[in-house]
């Protein structure tokens, strides 16, 4: 830091009385701050036959699932196409600072890669950016584009129709619960919740006869970033009303909804949890590495009862991936997340997923589609859901009994496609799904009301989306 | 920074040097001497005041990281935006608490002390308190972030400590957030007050400690009608460093509470991060950032200003 004197300051502190440390300090704690703003890497400049990928390695040093398939996919490439080499430029950090390294690599030529790998839920806000190139005209000429499905499509769809992303699978969520602990509790083994109060039931039962343990874990706050949203709220909220409305986005007003019951509902489920301390303590919940203690620690050692994740937690169980757990598929049950009243249609599921895409200012956006036909022909497409517990999102893969029976729940999660519900991954989103981590850190930390929180949400999303809002 | 002025200027602190009388002195040498540091001053403007310029720019603008094609500018939007937003003046109020526990209070007056108890401490004492303490001052920022969220957090030492002698423990870190963050602050930057105050108490001639002594001044009264007057430079050069290093802490804050539970400890430098990289709105953190400096430079005006009425 610059504004820190490090050269001796016995001397310095003689002399700088008469020589104004004032201006100088001033200064420095200005480019400190514009420092960071500007943070360059030393551009190499693009050379042709270098295809540069950027993905985001895992913050778990012991978890390698992308290296390792990639690593086999760039031996593949290499081989198939003579002289062209592939350079790893891996991100190793945890989701939200993943998306702000990409962005800033993005915005300058020098240091944008030939291609990256996006959460679809950044993708539009990245496309309005201008930082990813359509990739129509090489789709069209790609025979094997028929076999992705609609939904997984369109969630690389700019606002202007055009595609800007390969997605490399999809994924669901839903209730993964302790066997161990249910027994205990006396709770069934096809424990299968009809409403959100047999969930609190059930995590009320294990409250009571089982001490020791989490009951139940719903990611809330800043600090867990879009899990919180996704895996936490919107299981929720997207659970309280008919089912086939969005209760975030109007689509037909292009507005987004305020001031809903269903809102204020899913803040109350959040407020629940915590108040009756049926979750973690507020503290780790609260811990932003605390979806990695939940993969490797808590449910591994059977000190969660029920936990409200994602279809891809095996993948930290697998072998070779470090945690290696085997027996989970023996240890843990699997529930999919009921409607607040059970109303039709009596699940709930969110999906999201990641794709890989090629920024605006690639050096080689050729050679950078070769490698994705490359990722993407069905034997590679399929390895790569197996090892990181993705769903399949090409319909040649789904309809393989390899993949179906490769590892156990990958059926539960497939079947929940038909009902599961996308964002709205409008360039708000980003804005709006910091307020509702917000709003829920509120309720989580007990230091607003449910009517309080709810309140300053509409008022943060009025200003995070100019405005454009409808109540609802 | 040195003006190109003669040493016989430079003894009136606090005014511009004033100007040769014509005829003693020609008036190009002060550009002739100047020669040697334009260099210096180039590379200053280009790198020091250009990306000041450039930031102070995006302050005007609503550039963003991600989700707009292009930036326009927009005037004081940004600013004022700022001082509607709650969390803003919230992590106003919370830089003002933290600087004045950790740096003022803390800091300042624990060096001081520590400095005074040194001089008159046996030499191994002195060795041994210098190097813990300054121990704690070489590390790096972020090291001692997880060393103090291992002291403070749930299972941490202080509970473990205060289980032992049969007290009620806490989280500290969620209960008393920035009290925790501010103590970390005391116990890494003590450091730089202490040194900066065992050189001052080491110039005071000894004739004149020994003298008022034997006026049959006891310790307090030294303390208050000679060390510290002699010293007062000291203190508000000191005073002014540690507060624009206490302004600017970030790593401190992140490791141990990430500004958090719910805004608690989250400072001004907390809050420009979260705005410009993880709202992606580049240019309101930057205004933010800029409202950190004024701050900054409030605070080393009012320094200035008592130090040069009383000199």
């Amino acid at each position: 830091m610059p504004v820190r004197p490090t050269a001796r300051p016995v001397r310095a502190a003689r002399t700088t009385l008469r020589t104004r440390p004032a201006l100088p300090a001033l200064l420095a704690l200005t480019l400190a701050a514009a420092g960071t703003l500007t943070a360059c890497g030393g551009g190499s400049g693009s050379d042709p036959d270098t295809l540069k990928v950027s993905f985001k390695q895992s913050t778990d040093n012991s978890i390698k699932v992308m290296d390792t398939y990639l690593a086999d996919i760039k031996k593949q490439f290499e081989k198939a196409n003579p002289g062209k080499k592939v350079e790893f430029v891996p991100i190793k950090a945890p989701d939200s600072e993943y998306y702000t390294k990409l962005q800033q690599m993005l915005r300058s030529p020098k240091t944008a890669p030939d291609l990256v790998y996006e959460d679809t839920f950044l993708i539009n806000s990245d496309i309005t950016s201008g930082y990813l190139k359509p990739l129509d005209p090489y789709l069209a000429k790609w025979k094997d584009w028929g076999q992705f499905i609609d939904t997984a499509k369109a969630a690389a769809k700019g606002e202007d129709g055009k595609t800007y992303g390969v997605p490399d699978g999809t994924d669901t969520r839903g209730l993964w619960f302790s066997k161990d602990i249910f027994k205990k509790a006396g709770l069934p083994a096809d424990w299968q919740p009809k409403t959100w109060d047999d969930v609190l039931e059930a995590a009320r039962a294990i409250k009571k006869k089982v001490p020791g343990v989490t009951p139940l874990n719903v990611y809330t706050g800043k600090p867990a970033g879009e899990a919180a949203t996704m895996q936490g709220f919107e299981m929720l909220l997207y659970g309280t009303n008919d089912g086939t409305t969005d209760p975030l986005y109007d689509k037909a007003s292009k507005k987004w909804i305020a001031g809903s019951q269903g809102f204020k509902d899913a803040l109350g489920f959040v407020e629940t949890v915590y108040k009756e301390k049926l979750g973690p303590d507020v503290s780790d919940a609260l811990d932003p590495n605390f979806g990695t203690r939940v993969r490797g620690e808590l449910l591994p050692e059977g000190k969660l009862g029920i936990d409200l994740d994602g279809s891809w937690l095996p993948q930290d169980w697998l072998e070779g991936s470090g945690h290696e757990w085997p027996e989970w598929s023996q240890k843990l049950g699997l529930a999919h997340m009921p409607t607040q009243n059970g109303q039709a249609p009596g699940k709930v599921s969110m999906s999201g997923g990641w794709t890989w895409s090629i920024p605006a200012k690639a050096g080689n956006p050729d050679l950078a589609f070769e490698f994705v036909k490359t990722m993407q022909t069905k034997a590679n497409a399929q390895k790569w859901y197996i090892a990181n517990s993705g769903i399949a999102v090409r319909k040649d893969v789904a309809a393989d009994p390899a993949y179906v029976d490769a590892q156990p729940g990958i059926k539960f999660f497939t079947d929940l496609v038909a009902s599961t519900h996308y964002r709205p991954a409008y360039p708000a989103y980003p804005k709006v799904s910091t307020a509702i981590q917000e709003a829920m850190e509120g309720v989580t930390t007990g230091d607003a009301s449910v009517e309080d929180a709810a309140k300053s949400y509409d008022e943060e999303l009025k200003s995070a989306t100019d405005g454009k809002v409808i109540e609802k | 920074m040195k003006t190109a002025t003669g040493p016989g200027l430079a003894k009136r602190p606090g005014r511009a040097p004033a100007p040769a009388t014509p005829g003693t002195r020609p008036r190009h040498v002060p550009f002739l001497r100047a020669l040697p540091v334009t260099p210096a001053v180039v590379l200053l403007l280009l790198f020091l005041a250009g990306p000041i310029a450039y930031c102070a720019y995006i302050a005007f603008t609503d550039l963003q990281l991600t989700g707009q094609a292009e930036d326009s500018f927009v005037g004081l939007d940004n600013f004022r935006a700022a001082f509607d937003d709650e969390a803003f003046r919230n992590a106003v109020w919370l830089t003002l608490v933290f600087t004045v526990i950790s740096a003022l209070l803390g800091q300042n007056t624990l060096g001081l002390a520590l400095a005074a108890l040194m001089q008159r401490a046996s030499k191994p004492v002195r060795t041994l308190v210098g190097a813990v303490v300054i121990t704690a001052w070489v590390l790096p920022e972020v090291v001692a972030g997880f060393l103090l969220y291992a002291f403070f957090r749930r299972e941490g030492t202080l509970n473990a400590i205060l289980d032992w002698l049969h007290l009620p423990t806490q989280n500290w870190l969620f209960t008393l957030p920035i009290l925790a963050v501010s103590f970390a602050n005391v116990w890494r930057g003590t450091a730089f007050s202490m040194l900066v105050y065992s050189a001052a108490l080491n110039e005071i001639p000894k004739e004149i400690t020994e003298a008022a002594e034997v006026d049959g001044a006891g310790g307090w009264r030294r303390m208050w009608h000679i060390t510290l007057p002699m010293i007062r430079r000291s203190i508000g050069t000191n005073l002014m460093l540690i507060t624009l290093q206490t302004l600017s802490v970030f790593g401190l804050i992140w490791v141990m509470t990430r500004g958090g539970p719910g805004g608690k400890s989250q400072t001004l430098p907390l809050f420009m991060y979260e705005e410009a990289f993880q709202k992606s709105m580049i240019g309101y953190g930057t205004a933010v950032a800029l409202l950190l400096l004024v701050v900054g430079s409030l605070f080393s005006v009012v320094y200035l200003r008592l130090l040069r009425t009383e000199v």
